[in-house]
């Protein structure tokens, strides 16, 4: 029926609580634009290291595990890499998921938000956005990529209704800022969409990747947060009426 | 069974306000229940903390933990085989005791049991640092022959090599088989008069039969069980309790249930000594109480964590050996709770909550080894109570309400880790297990064990070609399986038949039903080494390397292949075709008195111990590595998170392994989600999800790995560590460094 689409897809995995609502199948795709100093998945970066898949292919594997995300309050969620950047294939995997009457989320660094047609948009349930600074300076310098996309994306989901979680990894000495932090949270707190901020402690549990594919990983030498400043941070978000975690 | 009504007026106060009266003609305490008992569909707010007195008795006890732990037991009494009323009463803290008994005159004493044999009670008291009385000696030695003794007279050349080699193994031909749970709550409903009039009756009804030995076993058994009942009573009564008379209160029922158990491991050292399904049975006497006015909740909590502290203690005599086989000191008092009942109302109760608070109240532990029967139909709130002490504690296991009502009952409880039956009504003749990874290599082999060289199997032509045929392979391992089914059960049949004659389970069976149901527990242990090395075969190519005699000693995959436990048909359906193959040719060999033949998928601990017997395999395991414990994904090969490696398990059949299927999960905090407040409902999505996919048993461990490696560096910080390992719960300080090892090497589910 649809237009032949393969997708470049690098694993998938049950996951709990950590990419959506309850236990999700996660669709890791291959390929991302952005090359975050924290990045915990650069195996994930290149579109070529991923293998090609068809979305016949992806539900196959989906589907077995159909019953079980849904008794689990879970779904699907497509993440990378960049989803959208491969937009065609995306949108066909979340209209399969619709169809087979699974709740869909889709994970994305906004950046290519303007890349997700409006369908792709009505068969996501729920858009977990990270916004990785709200200072453009910042932004570029930890992801290589700008800011003004990603929030143009979510101002687009405003419009549409949709529901978004806000994913933010708390670096020290990157994205503790409380300026830039305050500034997101009173930006998000206009927004009727957003349903929760999730602070995500930077971990280095991606460094053993790093060398395995014999790449320096940037933030090496950077500190964990001690939970003192995770519970700041939330605080932030929270002052500003935003449900935070 | 029937008797006739009790005119008794000591029994017209015990069973005031109860209703109901299928369970006053009879003996059934299923009809009680369902009668009587009161759904309990809210929280966990009620619940009461540990009293000053019930801290003063634990730590009274447990203060001797330490001592016990560095000397491998405090005391045995080593003159004294153990009967019902072998010792005088013991106390752990009279004046303050709600719940009296103990197993000797003192706690944590244990006793020799040498009906089971007396080499395990010599090797246990050497071990020690004890001698065995030359009394008892003689006695078991000279005058009476022992269970251990009557088996080896039994068992042919082929059985005793299929057990040196290890193909067959962990079969109980030394020590009490166990796994037989006698419905203790009939001491607490009925009194032991009337449960003896009641066998009186029973085998009033042989008197017409002609005298055949199956006949005369049963009378034989019969009075055996009655003189069991009486010999209860006695022992009851040297702590001031009638229990001739039914209970007339909650603080009687728990005693009286609890005497009643104490008779069992007064007498037997089973491997598994369960307890049953009690907690909604107390429930009615605790609720009558409460009612009245005569109980508080803190009092019927204290009454449950007495309960419990004694439980905790339960102690035999074991050999070191058998102690790092199973890690530790296992009595597997497993005790089952909740479920959904056959009209749709759940089966939980206050004390279903109660008794998961002790692990709260005493602080974590193994035993008594607290199950949940688990239906998606079960209560939000004890399902979210459920999750949160699982993620505090990893003390409690969980295993499919829907797979056993429909199969044994809505009184259906666990025995040991997996073992579901139900109570007073079915027993099982425990049966260990095989090794179904070096069965394949036996194929390859022709029946040559490859540790030893030693023709096991008989002969037939080894594969001889440089790389494995899958259809070859397979048709050999055919063979193999036919060869090994039918020594199995039929050393299964000598091992049964002797402990009948020489260790019969009186006062547990005078606790059941007659005649009562029987199963032959079988097993299979290396289930996914055996699915991986054929999938290995299937889709890939296998190379064999063969030493000087042609015995195959190692195999070189190329290519890749779909591995067990990720969710993908193409491994699964292997290792459920396997399962069902084996089944079959279990049930083709008939049984010891006609029992049903199950079989289960659990190792306990015993998978380091089998993989370090077994050689290289074509999954490419190394010789000596530990397999995966019960029906597990082989550690690591498992890609896709917890919950696709219990999607596999999930499919194999319960119908092909009614003695249960056991998966052991470990999983971090953070793997249950990013928000601790959400954590136990994801849990409960989790289980809610494996149990309708099919799952049967599913242990949840929450734990971080750094816990673990700093409990190995400093054990004393961690004495109450409670990890579970196949179908039960250890204190991970207590666990051999091997088997330390082994579980922090397995998958930890959600490391990012």
């Amino acid at each position: 029926m649809s237009a032949v689409t393969t997708g470049r897809i690098h694993s998938w995995d049950l996951s709990t609580g950590v990419d959506g609502p309850g236990t999700r199948f996660v669709l890791f795709v291959s390929g991302c634009p952005l090359r975050c100093l924290y990045c915990a998945n650069p195996d994930t970066w290149h579109m070529r290291d991923g293998r090609e898949a068809t979305v016949d292919e992806v539900m196959a594997e989906i589907g077995p595990c159909g019953g079980f995300i849904t008794t689990a309050g879970g779904g699907v969620t497509v993440t990378g890499g960049e989803p959208l950047l491969q937009p065609a294939f995306t949108a066909a995997v979340l209209r399969r998921c619709k169809e087979a009457g699974l709740h869909t989320a889709l994970d994305t660094s906004g950046l290519l938000g303007a890349r997700a047609s409006d369908e792709l948009l009505a068969d996501t349930d729920l858009v977990l956005l990270d916004i990785k600074s709200f200072d453009s300076t910042t932004y570029r310098k930890l992801t290589g990529g700008a800011l003004a996309p990603t929030l143009g994306f979510v101002t687009r989901l405003e419009a549409l209704g949709k529901r978004v979680w806000i994913r933010y990894v708390l670096v020290p000495g990157w994205t503790d800022d409380e300026i830039a932090v305050d500034g997101l949270a009173a930006f998000l707190s206009g927004l009727g969409c957003v349903d929760r901020v999730d602070v995500l402690p930077f971990h280095k549990l991606g460094a053993a990747k790093y060398d395995a594919l014999d790449i320096p990983f940037p933030l090496h030498d950077t500190p964990v947060p001690d939970p003192a400043l995770v519970d700041r941070v939330r605080g932030r978000f929270r002052e500003h009426g935003l449900v935070a975690h | 069974m029937t008797a006739t009504v009790t005119a008794d007026p000591r029994t017209a106060d015990a069973w005031r306000q109860f209703t109901g009266s299928g369970w006053r003609e009879r003996v059934d305490v299923r009809d009680f229940i369902q009668a009587n008992y009161t759904p309990y569909e809210g929280d966990d707010a009620f619940l009461a903390g540990a009293t000053d007195r019930t801290r003063a008795v634990w730590e009274k006890v447990s203060g001797l933990f330490p001592e016990e732990r560095r000397r491998g037991v405090l005391d045995v009494d080593t003159a004294t085989p153990s009967t019902i009323t072998s010792h005088a009463p013991g106390w752990i803290d009279r004046d303050r005791e709600l719940i009296v008994g103990l197993q000797t005159d003192a706690p944590l004493k244990r006793a020799i049991m040498p009906n089971g044999g007396l080499r395990m009670v010599e090797n246990g008291l050497k071990a020690y640092g004890y001698e065995t009385d030359p009394f008892v000696t003689r006695v078991f030695d000279t005058y009476r022959k022992t269970h251990n003794a009557g088996v080896f007279d039994a068992y042919t050349p082929a059985m005793r090599a299929a057990r040196r080699v290890g193909i067959i193994t962990g079969l109980p031909d030394a020590y009490g088989r166990g796994r037989i749970i006698g419905d203790y709550r009939r001491v607490a409903l009925y009194g032991t008069d009337r449960l003896i009039e009641a066998k009186h009756a029973e085998r009033a009804g042989l008197d017409g039969r002609p005298s055949t030995a199956d006949v005369i076993r049963d009378r034989e058994e019969l009075a055996e069980q009655i003189r069991a009942l009486g010999e209860l009573t006695a022992m009851a009564a040297t702590y001031g309790c009638d229990v001739s008379r039914p209970a007339a209160t909650a603080h009687e029922a728990v005693q009286w249930l609890y005497l009643g158990y104490l008779a069992a491991v007064k007498e037997q050292n089973g491997a598994a000594m369960s307890l049953g399904r009690t907690s909604t049975f107390l429930d009615v006497y605790l609720q009558r109480d409460l009612d009245a006015g005569l109980l508080d909740e803190t009092r019927a909590q204290e009454l449950i964590d007495d309960f419990v502290i004694k439980l905790r203690i339960v102690r035999f005599l074991r050999t070191p050996e058998y102690d790092a086989l199973f890690s530790g000191d296992p009595t597997w008092v497993t005790e089952s709770i909740g479920g959904v009942g056959a009209d749709g109302r759940p089966l939980v109760t206050r004390t279903s909550f109660r008794f998961l608070q002790t692990l709260y109240n005493l602080g974590p532990a193994p035993e008594p080894n607290l199950t949940v029967l688990w239906s998606s139909r079960l209560p939000d709130g004890f399902k979210e109570f459920c999750a949160q002490v699982s993620i505090d504690t990893s003390a409690v296991q969980y295993e499919s309400d829907d797979l056993t009502r429909t199969r044994t009952g809505d009184d259906t409880a666990i025995a040991c880790c997996v073992s579901a039956m139900a109570v007073g009504r079915q027993m099982q003749f425990f049966g260990a297990r095989v090794n179904l990874a070096k069965a394949l290599l036996y194929a390859v082999n022709g029946g040559r064990d490859e540790m030893t060289g030693d023709q096991i199997a008989p002969g037939a032509a080894p594969l001889t070609g440089e790389y494995l045929d899958y259809d070859e392979l397979s048709a050999a391992y055919d063979r193999v399986l036919d060869w090994l089914a039918q020594t199995y059960v039929d050393a299964l049949n000598v091992i049964h038949y002797m402990h009948d004659k020489y260790a019969y389970e009186r006062i547990e069976m005078a606790l059941h039903d007659y005649p009562v149901h029987r199963f032959m527990a079988c097993g299979i242990a290396g289930l996914s080494v055996a699915v991986d090395s054929l999938s290995a075969v299937k889709h890939a190519r296998v190379k064999v390397f063969r030493d000087r005699t042609g015995l195959a000693v190692d195999f070189r995959t190329e290519g890749e292949f779909p591995v067990y436990g990720n969710n993908d048909d193409r491994a699964d359906s292997i290792a459920v075709d396997l399962v069902e193959s084996f089944m079959a040719k279990v049930r083709k060999h008939p049984a010891h008195r006609d029992a049903e033949h199950t079989q289960s998928v659990l190792t306990i601990t015993s998978n380091v111990v089998y993989g370090k017997h077994t050689g290289n395999t074509p999954d490419g395991r190394r010789a000596g590595q530990p397999f995966a414990p019960g029906a597990n994904p082989m550690n690591g090969r498992d890609k896709h998170g917890v919950a696709a490696s219990a999607l596999s398990v999930a499919k194999l059949p319960y119908d092909a392994a009614r003695d249960g299927i056991s998966l052991t999960t470990t999983i971090t905090p953070e793997g249950l989600g990013h928000v601790p407040g959400e954590r136990a409902g994801h849990l409960v999505g989790i289980l809610d999800a494996f149990v309708s996919a099919g799952g049967f048993h599913m242990n949840v461990n929450v734990l971080s790995r750094a816990v673990l490696e700093d409990a190995m560096e400093h054990p004393e910080n961690y004495p109450e560590l409670t990890i579970r390992v196949s179908g039960y719960a250890v204190n991970f300080v207590r666990l051999t460094r091997e088997q330390q090892l082994d579980v922090i090497s397995r998958t930890f589910h959600g490391a990012l």
